[in-house]
């Protein structure tokens, strides 16, 4: 079969709602993509870990802190997944975490912002885990197989993540006035970066087009922030605390929330490596990897022995 | 009892928060996950034993009773009751694996022993969690093995971490006057009793390891009677801080 042949039958297998499997062929851009988009997921999940991470030491309370241990497990086990649908493509899990160390690959930018009050693990919750599940509610019916069966599990983990740290915030916000006051400056701080986490404006976005007709993404990156939106603004209200955007309103004709311009400029300027806390979240995992090595290659010392230790006999023989 | 309850509890809650401490940072993502499973444990471990403690101490005059996060966050260094081991910085992966076998080591056998308490409350909270720590004491022991016999930098590691650490292993098996007490009741464990099983289990792993335990050492104690080493106090200043800071808040 001609290479144009095999396009046509990927595409009408695409249309067709088909799952791509491993073993299935595919275009060569196609496999590009996705380990790039799942790795970048990957490597969010690890990143991820870190802004949390900081506060399990300080959670407030018991009970906040198992659900916070287990909450940074999950997104360590999401990582797993991920970096497994991504070797499912040809791709090798340690090639992937040095593209993240080298600086090279991406993860969201999103986990560049500190997090300074016990209400920021309430806004991330909300806000950041509520912007991720828009866009992997949409993936769990991505093309390609393997990526849409770790998205429906990551999915049902998501859901848990944004309920409890929505029922920090209620917390937070229906507590002291110095929790209410937590609570707004975490909802101030992490609002606009959480509308970026969608991406560019459709019309500046690169990847876009080719995305949507593989079907790898089914909603455009405006599409799923205005969905955000819609059902952010209520919550918000709900607790009682103000979204940092003088130009939010209900318009009545368009049935959705409008709201104001992102900062494009701010959102650029972290991609490039300038948030606030890039380097250190960079340089907290390179630490981890070095501060590593040891372990990791004692533990394939030590399996290479016990693996010569078997051989005892059969060895003995060949010689 | 109920310091030997709170005993049990923060020896849990403390090397729990340790372990907290490696979460993101571990050497591989499994290992994130592993640890983050024995903190999770540890943790939910020491709410129960709070609990109870809670429970038996009953209502104050004021008729409130006392929380699991009471004990845990409104308690200053003198009031815990930890053994100095749990308390010792993660260190090196190699200090944090060794901390982690000699206390899994103690406590797998109190645990098992804990199970036949004549206080039927203990007993039970003993079966269940002998099944978390059985599965530590596993993860702990085959890491003993993996670093202590896979190469030359490892072995050192874990060697050093040994010499570092047996002087709070003493400490473990030695009973304060509460456990002398509550072993003579059969409610608390006996630790003259299980001594040897601690002992000869720690030697075997060891010997498998290729590593050896240090002689001559003196044996730090004082922690179940609330003598400290200076760590503890940093530990509570991080985990009490919002609790002290904002007292009488829910969260």
């Amino acid at each position: 079969m001609t290479s144009l042949n095999l396009e046509a039958l990927f595409q009408s297998k695409i249309d067709e709602e088909i799952k791509i499997e491993p073993k299935d062929w595919m275009p060569d851009a196609y496999r590009k993509t996705l380990i790039r988009q799942i790795s970048q997921h990957a490597h969010s999940e690890i990143v991820g870990m870190l802004p949390e991470g900081n506060w399990i030491t300080r959670a407030p309370s018991l009970r906040r802190k198992l659900i916070l241990l287990a909450k940074v497990q999950d997104e360590a086990g999401h990582g797993l997944y991920l970096y497994s649908a991504a070797e499912t493509l040809g791709a090798n899990r340690d090639d992937l975490v040095q593209q993240l160390l080298a600086g090279k690959a991406k993860y969201s930018s999103i986990f560049n912002y500190p997090t300074l009050n016990w209400a920021d693990l309430g806004a991330i919750g909300w806000l950041v885990d509520g912007a991720a599940i828009m866009n992997q509610v949409m993936l769990t019916r991505t093309s390609y197989g393997p990526y849409a069966r770790a998205m429906v599990r990551i999915c049902k983990e998501e859901s848990f993540h944004q309920r409890q740290g929505y029922e920090i915030m209620i917390a937070m916000a229906n507590g002291s006035p110095e929790q209410k006051a937590m609570a707004q400056d975490s909802l101030n701080r992490w609002w606009w970066p959480s509308l970026m986490m969608f991406g560019p404006h459709d019309s500046e976005s690169t990847h876009s087009d080719q995305a949507m007709k593989w079907k790898i993404k089914r909603k455009s990156n405006d599409e799923l922030r205005q969905q955000f939106v819609d059902v952010t603004v209520p919550q918000a209200e709900y607790l009682g605390l103000t979204i940092p955007d003088t130009k939010l309103r209900w318009n009545e004709a368009r049935g959705h929330y409008d709201f104001g311009e992102i900062d494009w400029e701010e959102f650029w300027s972290v991609v490039k490596g300038n948030g606030p806390c890039n380097k250190q979240r960079l340089k907290a995992r390179i630490k981890a990897y070095e501060d590593g090595a040891w372990v990791r290659e004692a533990a394939v010392a030590h399996a290479a022995k016990k693996e010569q230790d078997k051989l005892p006999e059969s060895s003995a023989k060949a010689a | 009892m109920k310091n030997y309850l709170l005993q049990l509890a923060d020896n849990a809650l403390i090397l729990g928060h340790r372990l907290g401490e490696w979460c993101g940072h571990a050497p591989e993502m499994e290992l994130d996950i592993a640890l983050t499973n024995i903190a999770l444990d540890l943790t939910g471990q020491a709410r129960s034993l709070y609990q109870r403690v809670g429970e038996l101490e009953g209502a104050s005059s004021d008729g409130v009773s006392k929380t699991e996060d009471d004990y845990a966050y409104l308690r200053d260094v003198w009031e815990f009751r930890n053994v100095l081991l749990v308390e010792q910085p993660n260190g090196d992966f190699a200090q944090t694996i060794v901390r982690q076998f000699i206390f899994d080591s103690y406590h797998f056998y109190m645990c098992r022993a804990l199970t036949q308490s004549t206080d039927e409350w203990l007993s039970g909270f003993a079966e269940k969690s002998l099944k978390e720590i059985t599965y530590h004491l596993r993860f702990s022991s085959e890491w003993m093995q993996r670093l202590g016999d896979g190469t030359e930098v490892s072995h050192a590691k874990m060697q050093t971490a040994i010499e570092s650490l047996w002087t709070y292993s003493g400490e473990l098996i030695t009973p304060n006057e509460i456990e002398k007490e509550l072993a003579s009741q059969g409610i608390g464990v006996d630790l003259n009793k299980i001594k040897p099983e601690v002992t000869a289990k720690i030697s075997e792993v060891l010997a498998a390891s290729n590593l050896t335990a240090p002689e001559g050492i003196w044996m730090q104690k004082g922690g179940k009677d609330g003598r400290h080493s200076e760590h503890l106090g940093y530990i509570l200043a991080e985990m009490q801080f919002l609790q002290r800071a904002y007292p009488g808040q829910a969260w």
